[in-house]
């Protein structure tokens, strides 16, 4: 399944995520802001633009090596999993869609940490329902005049560019008007709302992006007007990849938590790992996260030969959504009332776990893509 | 400017042990790392060629087929080539075999303006593989640097002491002996890991160098180790309280009552 290039990048992953990244992550959640100095080391190690291709100021790497990176940083610190976006969902579209100029700009721009990109489809009134987004891109000779608003974007209020959808034929039915577009942060009309006040991932920016007619030259298209949903999902089928190794770094890192924890508390005169029921409970954690990472690395794998793989990231992105949270709960209740406090890691990953069953796809979502396979559609 | 440096893959001390009946170092599921020390070195030359144009720095290593990751490593942090000498002859080895494999093998890869080593190496701490080879190449050698000047072939190093530093000007070729202090390390990087898994590594065996039998591996180290063994813990530290004056007193008691003053 790996290489020996992979277990040299998980070594240097490891090493970086324990040594730069781990010592941060409670101040980082708790103050929201992410420290400039990590972003430029991380940049540095080139995790960001690990799937970016060499032409571009990428790695070219695989997905396997991203989703080594993405676990191994998910262990430690789950918001800085969005500081390596551009492997997934803002490169994803410009990668396998965008043409020659699009991609040197925009692409390069982020392989290189001069730019951040960001990824906009879901609207106040349009979630898992990607057809009924509002947002609309009317031609306007060489133009397109955007308007619309965009929520829940990750990176929004850090971003220098967005690719956002819009119905650029508001008569169509379903998803056939829809369009993608990649609309910079400077220009006019483009506002950004406020910082979203967030249950986990707090170190990860989250805001509204507003557009009031943002007048986006028509260079600025991506792929074919009418192309915008098969876009949207087929980056979404990628990045399913990415969210899961983010769901099954946390889920380690629970682990790890919990283990670490059991050896050390002392209650009835013994360490609780001496516990039967300690015992069995981790046997229990490591053997799902065991399922959850064998998921990821399949799709992965899958992915890199060139095989289908939608049916398997949606099964990894499902798991392993659900994987974290459990994981994290049964670690916080091995921790008891300490694991309540945030003076340990596990009342963090307990947060930020709740957002991989969510985002990228809801896990009732991925369901729906697994039977799509299995059934047809 | 050619720099090469010497590495070693050893385990990492902090987890090893000592087995107690044989007295050797117990190496299972202990991983295997870059010698700290060594890794201060290669920093050395990658600052070197990331400062000058037309710098090639080139890692040699010895040891088993094992230490290729390291070597990769090496590569992926930067260095442009590596080397391993690794052959069943050269096993055994004590410091006086071990430079006397490096050092021919250093002549026989060619020309160097500087050799870089780390001060030593955490297995065996005995800080004498680097001096050796410079001895037995025959150039000026500069053990515990801790600062680099380079200046055309004048090379300004601060050699560390216990209480200070020696500022010494050296010419190339010199081997270097780098200390902890001399540097951060730097990372690998994924292009990197990727492009050191493009590369060949040589391994050069003992027929590819041009050396005598007789004066590698076991039977040509005249170290024999008498025993090993783990020290016995120090006691408990005693900690003071109170004012400077009520400690100092405490102090001064204390060793009056062990007879140390």
């Amino acid at each position: 399944m790996f290489e020996e290039k992979h277990e040299l990048l998980r070594k240097l992953a490891r090493e970086f995520a324990a040594t730069e990244i781990a010592p941060l992550a409670q101040e980082i959640d708790q103050s929201g802001e992410y420290p400039e100095e990590l972003r430029r080391k991380i940049i540095a190690c080139k995790f960001n633009c690990i799937t970016i291709p060499e032409a571009y100021g990428g790695c070219g790497g695989d997905t396997r090596s991203n989703a080594i990176v993405t676990e191994e940083i998910g262990k430690v610190c789950a918001s800085s999993v969005s500081q390596i976006m551009p492997n997934s969902l803002s490169g994803a579209p410009l990668m396998m869609f965008g043409n020659e100029e699009q991609k040197q700009k925009y692409l390069r721009g982020m392989a290189e940490g001069t730019m951040i990109g960001s990824f906009g489809i879901t609207e106040p009134g349009a979630g898992s329902d990607t057809a009924s987004i509002a947002t609309t891109a009317e031609k306007d000779g060489d133009y397109y005049i955007l308007n619309g608003r965009k929520c829940f974007i990750t990176n929004g209020p850090v971003c220098d560019f967005i690719t956002v959808f819009a119905k650029t034929d508001t008569k169509a039915r379903g998803v056939s008007g829809i369009s993608a577009f990649i609309v910079e942060s400077g220009w006019e009309g483009f506002s950004k709302g406020k910082h979203e006040n967030k249950l986990g991932i707090c170190g990860s920016a989250t805001c509204d992006i507003v557009f009031e007619n943002v007048r986006v030259p028509k260079e600025n298209l991506l792929g074919r007007e009418g192309q915008g949903f098969k876009i949207c999902m087929a980056t979404l089928d990628s990045g399913r990849i990415t969210v899961a190794s983010q769901g099954l770094g946390i889920a380690q890192g629970a682990l790890e938590e919990a283990i670490k924890f059991t050896k050390e508390r002392v209650q009835f005169g013994r360490p609780i790992s001496k516990f039967q029921n300690t015992q069995f409970e981790i046997a229990d954690m490591a053997t799902k996260v065991q399922c959850g990472r064998l998921l990821v690395y399949d799709a992965a794998l899958k992915k890199d030969q060139g095989k289908p793989y939608s049916k398997e990231a949606a099964m990894a992105k499902y798991y392993c959504g659900e994987l974290c949270n459990e994981i994290a709960y049964r670690s916080l209740q091995l921790h008891g009332g300490y694991g309540f406090m945030k003076d340990y890691p596990i009342e963090r990953m307990y947060r930020d776990a709740r957002i991989v069953s969510i985002y990228e796809g809801t896990s009732e979502i991925q369901k729906i893509v697994i039977a799509g396979q299995i059934f047809g559609k | 400017m050619n720099i090469l440096v010497c590495a070693k893959q050893v385990p990492n001390t902090n987890e090893v042990k000592i087995d107690p009946v044989k007295g050797t170092l117990i190496r299972d599921g202990v991983e295997s790392i870059l010698n700290p020390d060594d890794a201060n070195a290669l920093e050395a030359a990658l600052k070197i060629k990331d400062s000058f144009e037309n710098v090639t720095v080139t890692v040699l290593s010895m040891g088993p087929p094992q230490a290729d990751v390291m070597l990769r490593e090496c590569l992926a942090m930067g260095a442009d080539e590596a080397i391993l000498l690794s052959d069943r002859a050269f096993g055994g080895a004590d410091t006086w075999a071990t430079s006397n494999t490096i050092s021919a093998a250093i002549k026989h890869a060619g020309n160097f303006d500087i050799i870089f080593a780390g001060r030593q190496a955490i297995d065996g701490d005995t800080a004498q593989v680097g001096p050796q080879i410079a001895e037995k190449l025959g150039i000026p050698q500069v053990t515990y640097v801790e600062h680099i000047e380079i200046d055309g072939d004048v090379i300004t190093v601060h050699r560390q002491l216990e209480n200070g530093y020696e500022e010494i000007e050296v010419k190339t070729p010199v081997l270097l002996t780098a200390v902890k202090e001399l540097n951060s390390p730097r990372y690998m990087n994924v292009k990197g890991i990727y492009d050191a898994y493009s590369k060949t590594v040589p391994v050069w065996g003992v027929e590819d160098l041009p050396i005598d039998r007789e004066t590698i591996g076991l039977k040509a180290s005249p170290t024999k180790v008498f025993r090993s063994f783990t020290p016995d813990p120090k006691g408990k530290g005693m900690m003071l309280e109170g004012t400077l004056k009520e400690k100092v007193g405490a102090l001064m008691d204390n060793l009056k009552l062990k007879h140390i003053i």
